[in-house]
């Protein structure tokens, strides 16, 4: 004992763990860095020893470290050291450490390919769960070729923890290895009914992942994922599968229809806020995807609305959030609805959460409308002023603009109050968006000509007043309206009352404090300027005025001669030039103003953004060809200086008068460009030191103290906005008065105050706007391609995955198995490691990579040789690891064949999808269905297949040649009044919706049973036309058969063996409440046998009963499942049970029950497995089968419509089909085979079988008798 | 997808992190910086929802999280989760750090960051979630945490007995605050020498007769009615 007191310290002394670590930083918190560096030289230490145990001590205090920001990706080697432990503990600790700090390019990674396969194949589950979710971190490319098929396997373990890791990590593998998708998606999808719920919904997340990228190739997957949402009872799948529909509603409007009822169900009945809001959701998205086209589809929107709503008004701020957040998709499809709740929308701006405020701001892009736009804004400008946060503020800023200028300007009515409210906003310090007021001012001054005057003279105080808004032009970037100014006074200077004052305001010295590019602008317009002084100086007699105007600018410009900025130099330098040239010949009394002017002549007509890329390559014009011979590479590095100007050029100035003075100038640059280069002195910077500071990198960060003025800055002698708010409401009742005077008193009262408020779109039409204002269209090259863009991110890994599921496999395509220790890739192997160095294998191996994706379909098996062969290079690294396992001989190559599912029929599932969309009725409405079933059992299993029409699609369990194929016509009168009767209830739902009214349901029957004999042969052929190529349709069959039923309930189900256990059955009933109160609290009881039990939870006594999952409302159905355990299976099971319930009304409560007898059919047992025409052949020549023989006569139907029967009802598939002749497969869940020879002649049908259980076969043969027997 | 994971205290020390995409360390620390930074600046009864992480995925992503006692939980998600859910989700991990730890406060969280990453395994894979029914969480944390107690562990569970019976001993009069101590005390032994862990063991429960517990703090918080949010998992 005290000799292992003093052992453990003295391992404490050598080893400090986690724990220690931890303590240890915090208690050096003054030099933690130091403390950690010597605690890292200890693991250095620690590293270095052989015992496993305090390898992975420090390994367990690196990634503490990595937490910390600490880079260990040093001691790789050792983490997969510590992996490869045969202590669960100590591999936890290793993948621990591998998921936090491993990735993509470290290189250690592939050393670990055997470790997971072997950790993945471990019998200890949580080896494999350990492994699994290691790898879901840093699974690489390689790895995830190399383990995809360990991991499919993985995904059909008999734990259901494996399984959901499996099928979990199986989208990181798709990701990393698209060409792996394809042959595990069958697994997949099979999944998706897994009975665990974990799998269930691991396999959901999986698939709504990669729907959502590319949802198009899973729209086969709709009617199956309908099924789901109408069964589970797990909301976190049902967010899931909810949130996957609203991504493909987008794609298939017919999916929308389908969806919205569950969906309002849904939302009615729920008490999950985050469902709700789910369903909210995607309902919104089904509506917008259906343009139009929809009965009661405003019925919908308000109901989303109305909920929503609901959500806004509540006191947690999150569902307040998220309620503004999904209000704003509304908005932009259904505007109206949304705007009868402003008043709701207005008071979120008030919030004191930002995020709620922003939420808010989306919104009231959609809420304006040319009467309150202004009252809006002016609400907003205040905002602006409170608002302390500047992102808030600018947040503000650009959204006051987005609503100001949204589809051209539709709701200003007066221009004058948007450029004062484009002044105000100048007052902003340190916002961003100083550029997108310019380009705004442009724009208006630009576009609408009728404002230019008032634009010109606003601008001109703006110039005047330049110092208020250049306080400290680095942070401030609202400098940039100066650029916007100076432009429009230049332009329009002719609508300026005093351009002499503008001309020096924008020659004043400070100006050389501003950016370059606003300079540049200040000096070209400076010359526009100029030529409009002279014009009207020259008109006087006074001569010495215009000179001392070109005296001002030759003494002013040298000053921008001077700047560091070329485009400034340049400009300033030919003005500069031309202004003395032009001074000479005013000294010899010439007139020059007509000519100056004409440097400026015309008009700049706006040109749309996108104008310059519409225009469309003339044909037989290649851009890319070489003009001349491709020059050498000095030569072109002389161009490269010239795309300095470029940016910028690119705004608005542009070189409108080439032709005047182009020697002159070209001359005078020459020169000044051989001075510069002759001077040695001439640096490219200027000697304005002050400029260099400014742009100089790096001084954004040093302090400047903010000067707090408490009183907003005002430019002197700008009007403010508000009066014009006033003059317009003036303005618009004085017009309402002019216009209406009969019915002035009533306008009054909608005038004034309240008048603001939204009145409606009438209202609307009768603002008239101030200006008559002529909006300018921007200009497009002629014709120009309509196209939009399509930007897609090329580098998306999702794209890869852009892959069509339906399509059957091809053989290439399997995954690759452990095949690379073939024999002969063994060759193979020892030849390239004598040859190829390991670094150049690796580059090799990129290279094969790409070259495979290029010619993916074409030679596919020949790449993947060759990835067999670059596989081995790196194995060289793993023989060193893990000892001799790898050269164990493994001829495993082969065993791909199995665990490939078959191919899936691509026909088959988008029929099956046309189907299940275009005929099948919406499960839930089995509530309807059931009427006809009240009075005709008979009919019942007719409707009710229609109503699982849906899950029959989903199993896609009728192969092609059966789905496809059709009977020549209905056997018999009843029948087709059966479908017809479905059908009519169908048409009788959307009616009782519109005209919400209850009817006796026995008339109503009637009177459309009479109605669709009328019309029913048109009706059908429609239908049929949507359906199949073929003659007619298979009228639609179900595998719901009805259990039992009474006043209050109904009860239908159908019993499908499992496939992943041998020995369970599961059983899916749908529960139908037919009376008007609500059911609750049932509960199913069986009693059980001693061959077939119910599968209670633990804890649970034999006798006890399972409660149903949910309450059923009135008219209501859902869906539950209960597994049974079953022993044998060779012969059919009767078990009696019970539903019991409480039937609620608002009065009063009673108990009642329902009893039934489950009735399990050996049929239940098999399960639809597709088969291959030769395994099918080697199974009956294998001889292990035992025979039997049955003959059905007078059976009139076709033989296609016969296949189709067994294959429904009797869950087997068709292996081969010759004329009157077919053979047929089947297997149970126990593993047996059931193998048919269905032969026809002469209305005599018979069926030769083969089975290993003999009596399974008996009992199979006669319910298939009993089938045909019944039809 | 939920893009990252990050759980840091009042003063944005990192106590948990786990990327579900690469990045450098460098990256890391910043993105934790940056988050603490936008969380730490909102009032308490605003929403849980934030835009604005310009370092992982930027626009299409949002941070969901939420602040118990000292301990911020943020979870970095794109927009194929619910918000909702994924608050519910963060929820479930707190309390399911709870049982695991008993009355959970951040001194677990500081010196078993381990065994926090090894229960977060059990809710979240790779990104994506992975279970969310807690006494399933628990029960295979549960049976990982023992089949590791059974293999030789010379760290823990070696001396284990030996530093109970000497802690014991040292323990016998100042271990008596709480009824629960003993146990507590025993599971704290197993890696604390006896004068830290005695230490420790005080550290612990002054913090937690302060109410400090997370969990606690969190019911005395104003809550978005838990019932209603909850029905989705429970």
């Amino acid at each position: 004992m005290a000799l292992k007191i003093v052992k453990g310290s003295i391992d404490r002394m050598f080893d400090k763990n986690l724990q220690d670590l931890v303590r240890g930083i915090r208690n050096h918190k003054e030099d933690e860095a130091k403390y950690i560096s010597t605690c890292i030289d200890e693991i250095k230490q620690e590293l270095k020893q052989d015992n496993i145990a305090v390898k992975a001590n420090a390994v367990c205090k690196l990634t503490y470290l990595q937490m910390l920001g600490y880079d260990v990706s040093w001691a790789a080697f050792n983490i997969v050291e510590v992996m490869s432990s045969s202590k669960f503990t100590y591999k936890r600790i290793g993948y621990l450490a591998a998921s936090q700090c491993f990735h993509e390019s470290t290189d250690v990674i592939m050393l670990t390919t055997n470790q997971i396969r072997k950790d993945l194949s471990s019998p200890n589950q949580y080896d494999t769960g350990v492994a699994l979710t290691g790898l879901s971190c840093f699974v690489t490319p390689d790895l995830a070729r190399d383990l995809a098929n360990d991991i499919m396997t993985l995904m059909s373990h008999t734990k259901p923890y494996i399984r959901k890791k499996a099928v979990l990590i199986m989208y990181k593998v798709f990701l990393k290895y698209p060409e792996s998708l394809r042959p595990a998606f069958p697994r997949l999808k099979e999944k998706l009914e897994d009975p665990d719920p974990g799998v269930q919904s691991a396999a959901v997340n999986v698939i709504c992942e990669l729907a959502r990228r590319n949802p198009k190739n899973y729209l086969s997957l709709a009617p199956l994922f309908f099924k789901l949402m109408t069964s589970s009872t797990n909301n976190w799948v049902l967010i899931k599968i909810i949130k996957l529909f609203g991504a493909l509603t987008p794609l298939e409007p017919r999916l929308g229809k389908k969806l919205i009822e569950p969906l309002t169900n849904l939302i009615h009945s729920t008490s999950a806020m985050s469902l709700l809001y789910e369903c909210v959701n995607t309902v919104i998205a089904v509506l917008i995807s259906l343009s139009s086209g929809m009965p009661n589809h405003s019925a919908s929107i308000q109901l989303c609305v109305q909920k929503l709503r609901i959500l806004i008004e509540d006191s947690d701020q999150n569902l307040k959030y998220l309620g503004l957040l999904a209000m704003s998709k509304i908005l932009k499809t259904h505007p109206k609805s949304v705007q009868s709740h402003k008043d709701l929308i207005l008071q979120c701006l008030d919030d004191k959460d930002e995020s709620i405020r922003l939420r808010a701001l989306d919104l009231l892009y959609g809420m304006v409308s040319k009467k309150n736009l202004m009252e809006i804004v002016k609400k907003l400008m205040l905002h602006v002023d409170k608002a302390e946060g500047t992102t808030y503020r600018d947040e503000l800023l650009t959204k006051i603009i987005d609503i100001c200028s949204q589809s051209n300007y539709q709701y200003i009515t007066n221009f004058e109050w948007y450029i004062s409210i484009l002044v105000e906003l100048t007052r902003l310090e340190g916002t961003r968006h100083g550029h997108l007021i310019a380009s705004q001012m442009l724009d208006v001054a630009i576009r609408v000509k009728a404002i230019r005057e008032f634009a010109v003279a606003q601008m001109a105080t703006l110039l005047d007043n330049a110092h208020l808004l250049t306080g400290n032009t680095q942070r401030n970037g609202i400098c940039e309206v100066l650029y916007a100014a100076a432009w429009i006074c230049g332009e329009f200077s002719e609508h300026l009352e005093n351009p002499m004052q503008t001309l020096e305001a924008m020659l004043r010295p400070k100006v050389a404090t501003l950016p370059g590019h606003i300079q540049a602008v200040y000096v070209q317009n400076a010359a526009k300027l100029f030529a409009t002084v002279l014009r009207s100086q020259e008109g006087n007699t006074d001569r010495t005025a215009a000179q001392e105007t070109s005296q001002l600018m030759i003494d002013r410009l040298p000053l921008f001669v001077q700047s560091a900025n070329l485009e400034v130099q340049e400009r300033a330098s030919c003005i500069l030039q031309l202004v003395k040239y032009i001074q000479k010949l005013q000294q010899k009394d010439v007139e020059v103003a007509e000519e100056v002017n004409a440097l400026f002549a015309g008009e700049l007509n706006p040109v749309a953004p996108k104008a310059q890329k519409k225009v469309p390559v003339p044909e037989g014009l290649d851009l890319d060809a070489w003009i001349n011979e491709p020059p050498s590479e000095s030569e072109s590095e002389d161009e490269k200086p010239r795309t300095m100007f470029t940016r910028e050029e690119t705004k608005h100035s542009r070189p409108r008068h080439t032709e005047v003075d182009e020697k002159e100038l070209a001359k005078r640059r020459e020169v000044r460009k051989q001075e510069q280069a002759s001077n040695p002195f001439y640096i490219k910077s200027s000697p304005s030191s002050q400029k260099v500071y400014q742009e100089a990198p790096g001084v954004d960060h040093i302090p400047v103290v903010q000067i707090d003025l408490s009183v907003p800055l005002k430019v002197p002698g700008l009007p403010m906005s508000d009066q014009y708010v006033k003059l317009e409401e003036e303005r618009r009742q004085k017009d309402r008065a002019d216009k209406k005077k009969k019915e002035k008193k009533k306008r009054k009262e909608k005038g004034g105050r309240r008048g603001k408020r939204d009145s409606g779109p009438e209202s609307e039409e009768d603002i008239t706007p101030a200006h008559m204002v002529d909006i300018v269209t921007e200009e497009m090259p002629e014709n120009a391609l309509p196209s939009d863009d399509d930007d897609k991110d090329p580098n998306d890994p999702h794209k890869a995955l852009d892959i069509d599921l339906d399509r059957p496999l091809a053989d290439s395509e399997k995954l690759p198995v452990r095949s690379h220790r073939s024999s002969e890739a063994l060759k193979t192997m020892a030849e390239e490691v004598e040859v190829v160095a390991p670094q150049e294998a690796k580059k090799k191996g990129g290279k094969e990579k790409k070259e495979k994706k290029k010619d993916k379909e074409k030679d596919r098996k020949k790449s993947k040789e060759e990835k067999k062969k670059k596989k081995h290079k790196h194995d060289e690294g793993e023989e060193d690891l893990m000892g001799g396992q790898t050269e164990e001989p493994m001829v495993q190559s082969e065993t791909t064949n199995d665990v490939v599912a078959p191919p899936p029929t691509t026909t088959a599932e988008v029929s099956d999808l046309d189907f299940w969309l275009s005929n099948a009725p919406v499960p839930s409405n089995s509530q309807e269905v059931a009427v006809t079933a009240v009075t005709a059992p008979a009919a019942a299993a007719a409707a009710a297949a229609a109503a699982a029409a849906a899950a029959a699609a989903a199993a896609a369990a009728v192969p092609p040649a059966a789905s496809g194929s059709a009977p020549d016509s209905e056997p018999d009168e009843p029948k087709d009044a059966e479908v017809d009767e479905s059908k009519s209830s169908k048409h009788k739902k959307k009616k009782q919706k519109k005209e919400k009214e209850e009817k006796d349901k026995k008339k109503k029957k009637k009177h459309h049973h009479h109605r669709h004999h009328s019309d029913g042969a048109g009706e059908e052929s429609v239908q049929n036309g949507t359906v199949e190529e073929e003659e007619e349709p298979l009228p639609p069959m179900s595998n719901y058969c009805l259990l039992a039923e009474n006043s209050y309930i109904k009860m239908v189900c159908d019993i499908q063996g499992n496939l992943q256990d041998g020995s369970q059955v599961v059983v899916s009933l749908i529960f139908e409440n037919k009376c008007d109160s609500f059911l609750k609290a049932m509960e199913f009881n069986v009693l059980d046998s001693l061959n077939s039990r119910l599968q209670r939870p633990d804890g649970a006594g034999p006798h006890d009963g399972l409660t149903v999952p949910f309450q059923l409302p009135p008219g209501v159905s859902n869906e539950a499942r209960f597994v049974f355990t079953v022993k044998s299976i060779v012969m059919p099971q009767k078990l009696k049970g019970t539903l019991a319930f409480i039937v609620k009304n608002e009065d009063s409560s009673t108990h009642e029950k329902l009893d039934f007898k489950l009735h399990f059919t050996c049929t239940s047992y098999l399960i639809t497995t597709p088969c291959y025409s030769d395994a099918f052949a080697k199974l009956l020549e294998s001889g292990d089968l035992k025979a039997s023989s049955v003959k059905l006569e007078g059976i009139v139907m076709p033989f296609p419509h016969l296949l189709a029967r067994i294959c429904f009802h009797h869950h087997f598939s068709v292996v081969e089909r010759i004329d009157s002749c077919a053979s047929m497969y089947s297997r149970s869940i126990q593993g047996h085979h059931v193998c048919l020879l269905v032969k026809t002649a002469d209305q005599t049908v018979s069926i030769d079988a083969k089975c290993d259980e003999p009596s399974l076969l008996s009992n199979v043969l006669d319910e298939i008798k009993l089938t045909f027997s019944q039809c | 997808m939920i893009k990252a994971i990050l759980i840091f205290n009042n003063h944005g020390k990192p106590r948990l992190s786990k990327f579900y995409e690469h990045y450098s360390e460098d990256t890391e620390q910043q993105i934790i910086r940056e988050t603490f930074h936008l969380v730490s600046k909102r009032d308490e009864n605003v929403c849980n929802f934030l835009e604005g992480g310009m370092l992982i995925g930027g626009s299409e992503n949002k941070l969901i999280y939420r602040h118990y006692a000292t301990l911020y939980f943020v979870f970095c998600v794109d927009s194929s989760e619910s918000e909702l859910g994924i608050l519910d989700l963060i929820q479930v991990f707190v309390e399911t750090l709870d049982k695991c730890f008993e009355n959970v406060c951040e001194l677990d969280l500081i010196f078993h960051v381990d065994k926090v990453h090894n229960i977060l395994a059990e809710m979240v894979m790779g990104g994506m979630v992975l279970e969310t029914n807690m006494n399933e969480i628990i029960m295979q944390v549960d049976a990982q945490n023992k089949m590791e107690k059974s293999e030789f562990f010379p760290f823990f569970s070696l001396f284990a007995d030996v530093y109970l019976s000497v802690y014991q001993a040292g323990q016998v009069d100042t271990g008596r605050h709480r009824r629960g101590a003993r146990t507590r005390r025993i599971r704290r032994k197993e890696h604390e020498s006896p004068r830290n862990a005695q230490e420790h063991q005080h550290w612990r429960h002054q913090h937690k007769s302060a109410k400090l517990t997370l969990l606690q703090i969190v019911a005395a918080r104003w809550l978005p009615r838990p019932a209603d949010v909850h029905q989705c998992l429970l």
